[in-house]
């Protein structure tokens, strides 16, 4: 789960991760009220979750009320475009108010986990500020990695390749490792997933500050976290996935017109494939677990079926411990109650075919039969083409 | 023969007495799987279908001599649940569980090299040697025993339609691990392929893959040095869009990293049959394994 850039500044405090002094709000006048109490000049910071938020125009300093007032407006309420939100854009709802810095220097720094080698991975470079992927390509030689076993967690022969990596001058070294620990101490604590401050910045006075931050947090450890729950802005979800997410559906949406429901995440993308190598596209991937019920499965339709580019579904289900004549139940009762309006093709396979077979044959429902996957996939596609 | 489970195989069932447990656990003892106790904390001296339940996996190991666990405990619990597992001593772990934290796994991955236990899983179907041993919640009806397939795969539903298929060509299984769709986990592709290659029995090897890390491109590379048996691979997620979890935890693509397009180069550089076409996965087994 992804939190705002001031929610995690607010983290960052909680753990003494020095930030610009600041507040985030959502009118204009509020804006100009918070750059009054911190002083000219300030930064004017669109909260959205998606990162490029500058170059499209989210992020302006103001040195004046009369600036701070119109770059309020133009920021507030603006559909956001960066390279990561697509060509949408994200609506800007609140804005993060910070005080000025003067900046010496630009450091990169982030934390993640390693799914290879199972260590948590600090990556740091001295030169912050910019893309790090760019950086990571023209200058591998710059970017330090240091790997850490979390059995032993963080200890100062870490700490000392990261600030002598990044040639810190010696009067900065301590502070900056005090701030590194903290930030893998936070990372571990709210089992992140991803972690990074794009600069962290040495200013004139020697300071260290995060003059940005982005956190995503696992979301399989959310039962542990009720603050991180809290922070959740409903404003980010796409609405048909959270409406998906409420009965327990795994939805994406997708550009395609072909809906499909499949049970195991597996088989759903191994679905989505075969409907693009028959011509066709898939307008979502949707899998509704090994446990799906008659409710999940109408609750499925339904979601599938207010995408209005959807011009015909294919369910994919491969009954193992959920058994095909419950399934074919299931999507009997769901189609009574959703206005099936557009062809649906099943393929069943596994326990209990046969009979799943019969309870939709003689539901009276236009369901088109497939025999196997590449033959579900072929009818699909014809019908939307 | 077979790899990792067989008939002799003791499995205690962690969270015996819970909804899941106490069905998958029933459908393992229907396949003939020899579940010899089950463990539920404050249950212990109780029994579920007259398999004992004990209070402690060191008990139920110490009073039954249980050399597998299968674990399906709710997530919050499922990570200390390995750890009491790997402390008692089991020697195969099988986590069905999905969902526990990344840390949790972190540690644990750790932790195991620490120890003579392996694990399976977690968020993964399980492991099941065909007439022999059933360790998991697959459907033990689609499998086919006697070999000569070996099947391995990060995926659930999938891994059964591709069993599904083997079997309507007439290919047996030796032995099935699903190892799970989490970014971190227990036992990985070539842990599987190393004991496939040395097992008589398994004459040739499905690897089911999907989107995400680079499981698949280290075990291609260590197929084309190592493996003496052919090697049919699939990948799924070639329609999945970039830096979106797909429903597994571990399948995204990030930065770049992780899309099937590079796996399936992987595969078809290491001399891998790739099959392009699921619907046609059990018939190409048979054109290369026949």
């Amino acid at each position: 789960m992804k939190i705002h850039e001031y929610q995690a500044k607010e983290l960052f405090n909680k753990y003494a991760v020095p930030v610009p002094q600041g507040g985030v709000c959502d009118t204009p006048d509020d804006v100009v009220r918070i750059a009054a109490d911190l002083g000219f000049p300030v930064a004017v910071k669109a909260q959205i979750h998606a990162g490029g938020r500058g170059k499209g125009g989210g992020v302006k300093v103001v040195r004046t009320a009369e600036e701070a007032l119109q770059a309020a407006g133009t920021i507030l309420g603006m559909q956001l475009v960066t390279k990561q939100t697509g060509p949408e854009g994200r609506l800007v709802k609140k804005v993060l108010v910070e005080k000025g810095v003067r900046i010496k220097k630009e450091l990169y720094l982030s934390i993640i986990p390693d799914r290879e080698t199972a260590s948590i991975t600090i990556i740091a470079s001295q030169d912050g500020g910019m893309d790090i992927e760019e950086v990571a390509e023209k200058h591998p030689e710059r970017i330090i990695k240091v790997a850490i076993n979390p059995l032993n967690g963080i200890q100062g022969y870490h700490l000392r390749q990261v600030v002598f990596g990044l040639q810190l001058e010696p009067g900065l070294m301590k502070t900056v490792s005090g701030v590194v620990r903290k930030l893998y101490n936070l990372f571990v604590d709210y089992d992140c997933s991803m972690l990074e401050i794009n600069p962290l910045i040495i200013t004139e006075e020697n300071e260290v500050i995060a003059l940005d931050g982005k956190m995503d947090i696992d979301s399989n450890a959310l039962f542990r976290h009720p603050d991180v729950v809290a922070m959740h802005d409903p404003n980010e979800d796409d609405p048909m996935e959270a409406e998906a997410a409420k009965y327990n559906l795994n939805y994406i949406n997708l550009d395609g017109n072909v809906g499909n429901m499949v049970n195991g995440a597996g088989l759903a993308m191994a679905t989505m494939d075969i409907i693009k190598q028959a011509g066709a596209s898939p307008a979502n991937f949707l899998d509704v677990g090994g446990g799906a019920n008659a409710e999940m499965v109408e609750n499925g339709f339904r979601i599938i079926l207010s995408d209005p580019n959807v011009k015909g579904i294919l369910i994919n289900i491969f009954g193992g411990i959920l058994r095909c004549d419950v399934l074919a139940t299931g999507v009997v009762q769901a189609a009574q109650h959703v206005n099936l309006s557009v062809p649906v093709v099943v393929r069943m396979e596994g326990t209990n075919v046969e009979a799943g077979r019969r309870i939709l044959a003689e539901s009276g429902l236009k369901l088109i039969n497939a025999t196997d996957l590449a033959d579900a996939a072929q009818k699909v596609a014809e019908i939307v083409n | 023969m077979s790899i990792l489970v067989n008939s002799q195989t003791r499995v205690l069932v962690q969270g015996i007495t819970g909804k899941e447990g106490q069905f998958h656990a029933r459908q393992c003892i229907d396949y003939g799987t020899n579940i010899v106790a089950g463990v539920t904390p404050g249950k212990g001296g109780q029994a579920m279908d007259g398999v004992s339940v004990y209070d402690t996996v060191k008990d139920a190991r110490e009073q039954t001599g249980a050399n597998a666990s299968m674990i399906l405990v709710p997530p919050p619990f499922a990570a200390e649940a390995i750890l009491e597992a790997i402390d008692a001593g089991v020697e195969l772990i099988v986590c069905i569980t999905e969902g526990i934290p990344v840390m949790d796994m972190l540690r644990i991955k750790n932790y195991l090299k620490t120890s003579d236990s392996r694990l399976i899983g977690p968020n993964c179907p399980g492991i099941i040697t065909p007439g022999e041993c059933k360790i998991g919640i697959m459907p033990g009806a689609i499998h086919k025993a006697g070999g000569p397939v070996g099947v391995v795969s990060r995926s659930g539903t999938l891994t059964y339609e591709v069993v599904h298929q083997l079997t309507q060509v007439g290919l047996g299984q030796t032995t099935c691990i699903g190892i799970g769709g989490d970014p971190v986990n227990g036992t990985g592709f070539i842990d599987c392929l190393e004991r496939f290659n040395d097992d008589p029995q398994t004459e040739a090897v499905v690897m089911v893959g999907e989107i995400g890390g680079n499981a698949e491109e280290k075990a291609s590379a260590w197929i084309a040095a190592n493996m003496k048996k052919p090697v049919v691979g699939f990948i799924a997620g070639l329609t999945a869009p970039p830096g979106r979890r797909m429903g597994h935890a571990g399948a995204i693509v990030s930065g770049g990293q992780g899309t099937a397009e590079a796996k399936i180069k992987a595969m078809q550089e290491s001399g891998l049959h790739v099959c392009k076409d699921l619907g046609r996965l059990g018939l190409l087994c048979k054109e290369v394994f026949v």
